[in-house]
């Protein structure tokens, strides 16, 4: 545990020292941003127009029409986000062969794994709560339920967990930082809409589809629902991941 | 310390390393010599658990590489042909770090770092980016790391490469000085290093040990003859046979600027009859001196031998 502490500790200073981080959290702030302004601006316009003729406001609200829909909004940009942030954990350890450094220390290497797997975690989690002033100025100026918010950031974190479990894996595959980059966007977007092929497939296969897509578990968690199975999940596919790139990192010394 | 029993390591179909059998005592320092690609670091990167070998087995410290490889890193120090720095990072950072993950304890990281600081020169840069340092100053961060943890053996590949000269002298007095305390095993293909440095040489070629020998020894096995060189003030034409007519001398070779190389029988002490000969014939004497064997010569003899029994 020591060990994986002080790898986090070494990754995030090695984050905040290069531009990457600050590139990175700036455009995801002005997008998310634009995107929810775009949607507040929606909403406010529909209450106002409810507000003309009385009886029309039943089911406006802010949790459905304002919150959920700029999560899911913000799902899309982490998507395209979170490669960045991944690409360098092992790829670039590999390249200027500081993983040696680290291969030759006595520490496991599920140490070093969890370590990267963390520091990536956070530096999301911070972008998030960067974002979260969103939620705040909804809270100063109406009134959106807790709970959804809560259960919402929750599923965006799994979700987020998921992302980097398998940037880091495809990162453990090579020493380029752009190979990496591709791989794990490209396995990312094939995840979330994999469950698209369920509408072509049989109802057996088509539940599995849709069961292994990223995305459709999210739902549950912006609609306030937090179901078991969802985590589990979530759970699942983070472990599978970073077993994976233990895996890998484990062959590729026995090669 | 280090004991290495039929050591065996493919890459694929490639065998990079062929039934290694060598020993390591404690408080020797011991020289890899063998050129590039004969499977030096492959050598180490086993020695330091970086990957396992294919087959055979290693002690380091008493300790199995395959089963306790935990135990050997943290009695070994590494520094790799390419040193591992963080580029990005502050040097007392990085030797920080190291520290931790090498298993120093919190409450003795500080004092640690400050002690390979001061003993690897590098006090004044403490505070910089190990990007910015000169190449120098990298090698030294990268000895520092493998200090870090005081370890027992320090593995050292290729430790002055790339180094201007003057930073290669810095280097070798350092290892040195290291050399006092610990057991330390260098690879290198930059002969006269090994000379200076290592009490005994393993030289390695195409993945076989072709010798493994003090230098006195390897010098002495190899010399069936000794050569003189000879060069004297008024040169005339009759010098070579001059010269073949004494005794014990098996040949003469003029080479160019006036040089004589002679060969004779071993522990002929022939100087003294080249001498005599010299004066009385009037030929004269700028130089007479003993040719030995250097390391270049006994690395050339072994690896050109090794080739012409494969061929």
């Amino acid at each position: 545990m020591k060990n994986t502490l002080l790898i986090i500790k070494r990754e995030l200073g090695s984050f905040f020292q290069s531009p990457i981080f600050y590139v990175l959290t700036t455009v995801f702030l002005v997008l998310y941003s634009f995107i929810f302004q775009n949607i507040l601006a929606f909403f406010s316009m529909q209450s106002y127009q409810a507000g003309q003729i009385q009886g029309m406001n039943i089911g406006l609200n802010l949790n459905d029409m304002v919150i959920a829909p700029s999560f899911q909004n913000m799902a899309v940009i982490l998507l395209l986000m979170i490669p960045i942030v991944t690409m360098r954990s092992f790829s670039e350890e590999k390249k200027s062969k500081t993983i040696t450094l680290l291969l030759s220390s006595p520490i496991h290497l599920k140490e070093i794994i969890l370590g990267k797997f963390l520091a990536c975690f956070l530096v999301v989690a911070l972008m998030m709560a960067l974002s979260s002033y969103s939620v705040m100025f909804l809270w100063m100026v109406g009134e959106p339920e807790i709970g959804p918010i809560v259960s919402g950031y929750l599923g965006l974190l799994l979700m987020t967990g998921c992302y980097i479990s398998i940037g880091v894996f495809a990162s453990s595959l090579t020493d380029n930082q752009i190979i990496s980059a591709v791989i794990s966007f490209g396995f990312m977007l094939f995840m979330w809409i994999i469950g698209w092929g369920a509408q072509s497939a049989g109802p057996n296969l088509g539940a599995v589809l849709e069961y292994l897509s990223l995305i459709d578990h999210l739902e549950n968690f912006l609609k306030g629902i937090i179901d078991s199975s969802d985590v589990i999940y979530y759970l699942t596919f983070i472990v599978f991941g970073l077993f994976l790139t233990h895996r890998i990192l484990d062959s590729k010394r026995w090669r | 310390m280090i004991e290495v029993e039929n050591l065996s390591k493919f890459y694929g179909p490639r065998q990079a390393i062929k039934g290694l059998n060598f020993s390591v005592e404690s408080g020797e320092v011991v020289g890899f010599l063998g050129p590039n690609g004969a499977g030096k670091s492959t050598t180490m990167n086993i020695l330091c658990c970086i990957m396992p070998a294919s087959e055979g087995s290693a002690r380091v410290c008493g300790y199995d590489i395959f089963e306790q490889s935990l135990e050997i890193r943290k009695n070994i120090g590494y520094l790799p042909e390419n040193p591992p720095l963080y580029q990005d990072m502050v040097v007392s950072d990085y030797l920080a770090f190291s520290a931790g993950i090498r298993g120093v304890a919190k409450s003795s990281v500080a004092s640690a770092r400050d002690r390979v600081l001061e003993k690897c020169g590098l006090k004044e840069v403490g505070h910089r980016i190990i990007g910015k340092l000169s190449k120098g100053y990298q090698q030294r961060v990268g000895i520092a790391q493998a200090l870090i943890h005081d370890p027992k053996i320090l593995v050292l590949d290729e430790p002055t490469s790339g180094l201007d000269p003057i930073q290669i002298i810095e280097i070798r007095k350092l290892i040195k000085e290291l050399a006092e305390s610990h057991t330390i095993i260098l690879s290198s293909h930059i002969l006269p290093e090994i000379t200076q440095i290592c009490q005994r040489v393993i030289i390695i070629n195409e993945g076989e040990i072709a010798a493994v020998d003090s230098l006195e020894g390897l010098t002495a096995s190899l010399r069936k003859t000794e050569r003189l060189r000879f060069k004297p003030r008024n040169p005339s034409p009759g010098i070579v046979e001059g010269l073949k007519g004494l005794e014990k001398i098996l040949s003469v070779t003029e080479e160019d600027d006036g040089l004589f190389q002679i060969e004779c029988e071993l522990e002929s002490n022939i100087q003294d009859k080249v001498a005599e000969l010299a004066l009385s014939n009037q030929w004269g004497i700028v130089e007479l001196s003993p040719l030995s064997l250097t390391l270049e010569d006994i690395f050339l003899k072994l690896t050109t031998e090794e080739s012409e029994v494969a061929s």
